[in-house]
């Protein structure tokens, strides 16, 4: 197993395999995405206080439960490749950031757009939940500029690992914002005690959500490494062969 | 110690001290964290008396009294234990109603009334369609006649 995922740290293999699994991923997205818009928007009952409104959910959990998930790859690739140097965690941390900084913009704007009728207002300061989502927008803000400030690309990984790291512990702040301190926003519907605290027939489609926008993250991130890998080892022998031979 | 080591040691001190620096900035901004004060703080004299604050509760049944083509709306809020009087005039959110979780921003008048320039409504976590939501209140009345049967 250990073999697998030396082989997958250099940058050749990696850029081999990932090609394989992009259009699994594609594919897998688009059908899930597909039959959870259909379900979502038409055969799932209205909620019995929101009515239709309630169907923002489905684009809003899964953009705000990816923009979390981003950035914890983010951080833990930053870490990785930290610890052990690794050229590709650095790549994929890289690669990460702009998916995470729209998927927190998505969340952000559908849920401001949900709560002006449903709460009665567009946003308000001091919500935990909003605030430290909307500081987990400004940190990927930083990680990119800083990342876009530093010609080197070594110095780059090195500063903008280190700021990865030290905005994780937002994530788990996010997380229990609504459970630690009194909050506007709801508690969490999906993983709570008693299990989840909706109806099944608009479970499935939000899984299906869930699960489809996961693997379509799934397939940009690895098409954005792909890219960075390539931009990072232009010089590298086997991206001329494999160029060269594409070419002839 | 390998230098692959170090660095590990590294990063885990580094974030280690992160999350004792963020525990203990989070503790001492504890009160500013709160988005809103409880009922019974308010009624036991712990809110800011010169300052807006926001307040949380459930508004009472049957307490919402407004004059007819009126916006000046006067509630009552409760926490279940104590009870405060809200006056608005304003345009109540849709998930305002009886029963439901609201929080409210405005101070207290001299004659403890809450004088709110904006309600929020709180949403819970539960999703339902509305026969369910029907159904699940018929049995709670049900069971609470029953409850009161035995009792008797």
């Amino acid at each position: 197993m250990w073999t697998f995922f030396h082989k997958l740290a250099s940058p050749p293999h990696f850029y081999d395999i990932s090609a394989r699994f992009i259009p699994w991923f594609a594919v897998l997205g688009l059908l899930l995405i597909g039959y959870g818009t259909v379900a979502g928007l038409f055969f799932a009952p209205a909620d019995y206080q929101q009515g239709d409104a309630f169907r923002i959910i489905y684009v809003h959990v899964p953009a705000a439960y990816l923009s979390m998930m981003a950035y914890s790859i983010m951080a833990v690739s930053a870490a990785i490749g930290l610890i052990w140097r690794m050229k590709l965690a650095h790549a994929v941390a890289a690669g990460a950031a702009p998916l995470g900084a729209w998927f927190t913009f998505l969340a952000l704007a559908t849920g401001s757009i949900w709560g002006r009728p449903m709460w009665g207002t567009w946003w308000e300061w001091g919500d935990p939940r909003l605030t430290s989502e909307l500081i987990m927008l400004f940190l990927y803000f930083g990680y990119m500029a800083l990342r876009a400030a530093i010609d080197d690309t070594t110095k780059a990984d090195k500063a903008s690992a280190v700021l990865a790291l030290v905005g994780a512990v937002n994530i788990p702040i996010i997380h229990f914002s609504v459970e630690w301190w009194s909050s506007l926003h709801q508690g969490p519907t999906l993983v709570r005690e008693g299990g989840p605290a909706i109806e099944p027939a608009m479970l499935y489609p939000l899984l299906a959500m869930i699960f489809g926008f996961t693997f379509f993250f799934g397939a940009l991130l690895l098409a954005r490494v792909r890219t960075e890998v390539l931009s990072r080892e232009h010089r590298a022998r086997w991206v001329r062969n494999m160029m060269m031979g594409e070419s002839a | 110690m390998t230098p692959r080591k170090q660095r590990m040691l590294a990063v885990g001190l580094a974030g280690a001290g992160v999350v004792i620096a963020t525990v203990l900035t989070l503790r001492a901004f504890e009160e500013n964290m709160m988005f809103f004060v409880d009922i019974s703080e308010v009624v036991q004299g712990n809110a800011p008396a010169d300052r807006n604050f926001r307040v949380g509760g459930l508004v009472v049944q049957n307490s919402v009294e407004r004059e007819p083509g009126q916006l000046e709306v006067k509630f009552t809020l409760t926490d279940t234990k104590n009870n405060l009087d809200v006056y608005y005039a304003g345009i109540l959110p849709d998930l305002f109603r009886e029963g439901q979780g609201i929080i409210a921003h405005g101070r207290l008048d001299a004659n403890g009334v809450f004088v709110a320039d904006t309600v929020l409504a709180k949403h819970d976590e539960n999703y339902m369609p509305p026969e369910v939501a029907d159904s699940l209140a018929k049995h709670a009345a049900e069971k609470a006649a029953a409850t009161a049967v035995n009792q008797e």
